[in-house]
């Protein structure tokens, strides 16, 4: 299983895509970071690029080598080995080659330029989000035949998580106005990594402006190590079960 | 004539030395208890108490003296008596550690309490009073100076407040430590008076609560993470000047709030990771120049029932939001402030940027008519609100606005 | 060795395979041919383990390859059109396979075809910079490299030059003689007139015959494997 992963890892590392993703990365943080007056300001920036930018390109980027790798696939398929190996080779593969993209054009300038519980955050979110996002794509990639129906439903899938969905939930903020809805608020955020992930760096970045009214409730179930660890283990189920939905329908599928 | 002089002179010394006796207080001394002391003592002597522990109960002080203590004698209120209460003029107190005095629903029990007197000073003590530490009621051209006051704080109705004044005229207090308390320091109907270079941190409630005391000033104070920030309602004629606010979080907690005020000035403050820098409510003639906020949620926010107050020369760094309000109707003035958020832009060189400056967010609106869509901030849907909104305007008032914005921040 | 039990599999409306049972021994050199989507591929993956029948079983060596993968170690398998890693060099990938299969098999790697297609010269070159041939050559390395007792070989010909391809015959004739059950489809049929000895026909995903070819010679009349198919379907 090793051996796919790092050839996989080996591959994606080499595509042209990844690499532009890591030198664009790389040129907003660095620019982010020199053209602000403060490292504060330059994280807001950031902020927007881990939220959408990483997500995108994440998800869109594995859907596109899964279909891509249709054959490649086949040929594993038909050496001795497990499916389930196969495939969490591939997601493990994607991940860790996407991980160390985003590490090396993003989390290494956060890290270096602001060193701080903010910056932290971020890196840790950018990286979960990552994963998450080629967890989903590998879902969408498996569920459907066709390439370009299954790249359709990847931008779908992510302009749900960073539009739409964001959009439903103030809709019914509004609907249910009278309503105590913070708890509700909660859960729902829980549906969306994207989400749990600006939250959570918020929580850090925005802490005055969230102790205010809502805040409160947030702080008390986010703010502490057992908020914080739930939190954390929504999106590790964000990576997980997306990730065996599709080791189920892959083990099942006809090639 | 050299030598009657000097006669004279050792006559003095030695009358005033048998004017003002000194009573000393202690294990080993001439009197056990302070209470036997202060009765042999007359006017304007002094009770000088050693090093130990006393229970006193109460000590009633009821002629001009000079009570101070060595090494911060303890005097113990077995959680049940008000330890000192000051019914002359021109008492001073000074080198105490009072602790323990009684707590009471009905009474306002302190641990020094100054009952309408002139001229009281009381200096450097200790208090761990758990409940009201220094009361004066009436009291005039007092000064509390150099005290160190901290409760356990733990619910509002079982702990008083750190520094109470109530009705009182040209008070001084200066330099004090209060925490712990359920208001830092309390004013209530007190005039001409000055509150300097005090810290008041992590009260229950209020590090200042301010009300119906006109005409004072307040200067150099650090009020920090306290319940609510700091309070001032129903007073006009106040000066804030160089006071620092920092990090007073909480639903309905504020940096400063300004509640009813008018003719004031709030001027070379720092406002820091507060929730709201300054809350205003129904005030006018209010100058806020010259301050910084930095870090907080709402910079300031101020309701529509605020009329005519001038925000010039602010800096506005890294807050959530600038400004917040609740209407559309603006009468206030916002005028020569730096905002970080400013992307205009400088052509003729002069320093102030050439397009207005709108401080109120689309968004920002938003979260004052529904708090829970804060939970939405900063995703990718409310910034693209945020923009549309500055393209056309349709929510946020349009006249809110800095018309000459600085492109640089002011050196504060 | 391979034994397929009435196997059917359906995408979607479209029957690809109908109750199809076939039998297949060592030695055997096996023609798999019919008119396109008549089911040959379906059924190859079926024995692969690619496709799962809706009905139906495959065993291998008496054993249901179903949930079974490590029976695949004693198949080389040539798609129909091989695609690799793109940024992969020709020896990364043999690397790599062999890096896969290396634990699982005691016997000698088979190098004779990678020296035959003179490979070695070209072991530096990204995958994406190959011809349609040169990765139909890796992918017959591949199939040949780890000395299975089973070949299945779709389209092997297809996009290989006269030279190659005739090595390549060779080799299957060889493999053949060493008693290894050989599994081809191709539309070449010219191509397969030496080295089969057993045709399966299908159409329309159904087994028509499995006859050796001397039989299917027999019946028809016809000398050339062509001419004996044509004849079958013009019967039709």
């Amino acid at each position: 299983m090793n051996k796919i992963i790092k050839y996989v890892v080996t591959d994606i590392l080499r595509n042209k895509i990844v690499l532009a993703y890591t030198a664009f990365l790389l040129a907003i943080s660095l620019s982010v970071f020199n053209l602000e007056d403060n490292a504060s300001k330059g994280l807001l920036s950031l902020l927007n690029i881990i939220l959408f930018i990483v997500p995108l390109v994440c998800i869109i980027f594995s859907t596109i080598y899964i279909y891509n790798s249709a054959e490649f696939i086949e040929l594993l398929v038909s050496q001795p080995l497990q499916r389930k190996k196969i495939w969490i080779s591939l997601f493990s593969g994607l991940a860790t080659s996407l991980l160390v993209a985003f590490l090396a054009g993003a989390g290494i300038p956060i890290l270096i330029y602001a060193p701080n519980a903010t910056g932290l955050t971020m890196v840790a979110m950018g990286c979960l989000l990552s994963i998450i996002f080629v967890s989903v794509a590998m879902l969408a990639a498996v569920t459907t035949r066709d390439k370009a129906k299954g790249i359709g439903v990847s931008v779908l899938l992510w302009l749900y998580f960073s539009l739409l969905f964001d959009g439903l939930v103030l809709f019914v903020l509004f609907q249910f106005q009278e309503y105590p809805m913070e708890k509700a608020m909660l859960v729902l955020s829980g549906f969306n990594p994207i989400d749990l992930g600006r939250i959570l760096i918020l929580l850090k970045m925005d802490v005055s402006a969230l102790m205010g009214y809502t805040g409160a409730v947030f702080k008390d179930v986010f703010g502490t190590t057992s908020g914080f660890a739930l939190a954390l283990l929504v999106m590790v189920l964000w990576v997980v079960f997306p990730a065996w939905l599709s080791v189920r329908k892959f083990s099942k599928k006809d090639l | 004539m050299k030598r009657t002089l000097h006669i004279a002179l050792c006559l003095l010394i030695a009358c005033q030395h048998s004017q003002a006796a000194v009573f000393r207080v202690g294990k080993n001394q001439p009197y056990q208890t302070i209470r036997q002391a202060i009765a042999s003592a007359g006017r304007g002597d002094t009770v000088l108490v050693a090093q130990g522990l006393y229970l006193e109960k109460n000590i009633s002080i009821t002629k001009p003296l000079c009570l101070m203590g060595e090494n911060y004698p303890i005097l113990d209120g077995e959680n049940r008596f008000e330890i000192i209460s000051v019914r002359s003029d021109e008492v001073t107190i000074r080198g105490f550690r009072l602790e323990h005095c009684g707590v009471s629903s009905l009474q306002d029990i302190a641990a020094i309490k100054i009952y309408g007197c002139h001229r009281v000073l009381i200096l450097s003590n200790i208090l761990k009073a758990d409940f009201f530490g220094i009361y004066v009621q009436s009291g005039v051209r007092c000064r509390i100076e150099n005290n160190q006051l901290k409760a356990s704080g733990r619910s509002e109705q079982q702990s008083g407040n750190g520094i109470h004044c109530w009705k009182c005229d040209s008070m001084e207090i200066i330099n004090n430590r209060i925490s712990g308390h359920r208001d830092g320091i309390y004013f209530e109907f007190v005039t001409n008076s000055v509150i300097w270079r005090n810290i008041s941190s992590r009260n229950i409630r209020y590090g200042l609560h301010f009300m119906f005391s006109h005409n004072d000033a307040y200067i150099s104070n650090i009020f920090q993470n306290n319940g609510a920030g700091v309070s001032v309602m129903f007073t006009h004629g106040v000066k804030m000047f160089n006071n620092f606010f920092e990090d007073n979080w909480g639903d309905g907690s504020f940096g400063l709030l300004l509640k009813e005020i008018s003719d004031s000035y709030v001027i070379g403050n720092k406002f820091t990771g507060n929730t709201s820098g300054i809350f205003m409510e129904g005030s006018s003639r209010i100058e806020v120049s010259s301050n910084e906020f930095r870090a907080n949620g709402w910079a300031i926010k101020i309701q529509a029932s605020c009329l005519d107050n001038v925000i010039s020369h602010n800096n506005f760094l890294s807050n959530t939001f600038d400004i917040g309000t609740n209407g559309s109707l603006v009468l206030n003035t916002f005028n020569g402030n730096y905002w970080d958020r400013y992307e205009g832009y400088d052509l003729n060189r002069d320093r102030i940027g050439d397009v207005p400056y709108h401080p109120v967010s689309l968004f920002s609106m938003v979260v004052e008519k529904n708090p829970p869509a804060m939970i939405l901030f900063r995703s990718l849907m409310t910034s693209l609100l945020d923009k549309t909104e500055k393209l056309m305007p349709s929510l946020t008032p349009e006249n809110l606005k800095d018309d000459s914005p600085y492109m640089k921040p002011f050196k504060l | 060795m391979i034994i397929a039990n009435s196997v059917s599999k359906k995408f979607g409306r479209l029957k690809a395979l109908r109750d199809v049972s076939v039998t297949c021994n060592r030695g055997e050199c096996i023609a798999l041919i019919g008119p396109n989507g008549s089911g040959k591929t379906t059924l190859i993956k079926s024995m692969l383990g690619m496709v799962v029948p809706d009905s139906g079983f495959i065993t291998f060596n008496g054993k249901n390859i179903l949930h079974d993968w490590a029976y695949r170690e004693f198949i080389g398998y040539m798609p129909q059109i091989g695609r690799y890693p793109e940024n992969m060099t020709i020896g990364q990938v043999l690397s790599m396979m062999k890096d896969i299969r290396k634990k699982n098999s005691s016997r000698a790697l088979d190098e004779e075809l990678v020296h035959a297609f003179g490979l070695p010269a070209l072991m530096d070159k990204r995958m994406r910079t190959l011809s349609g041939g040169t990765t139909q050559k890796v992918s017959a390395c591949l199939a040949f490299l780890f000395d299975p007792d089973v070949l299945i070989l779709d389209e092997p010909t297809a996009g290989l030059d006269p030279v190659s391809s005739l090595l390549l015959k060779e080799k299957i004739t060889r493999e053949k003689q060493r008693g290894k059950l050989v599994l081809i489809t191709s539309h070449i049929l010219s191509d397969l007139d030496d080295l089969i000895t057993q045709v399966i026909y299908m159409q329309d995903g159904s087994l028509l015959f499995h006859k050796s070819l001397e039989h299917l010679r027999r019946d028809t009349g016809e000398e050339k494997l062509s001419g004996a198919i044509a004849s079958v379907m013009m019967k039709k």
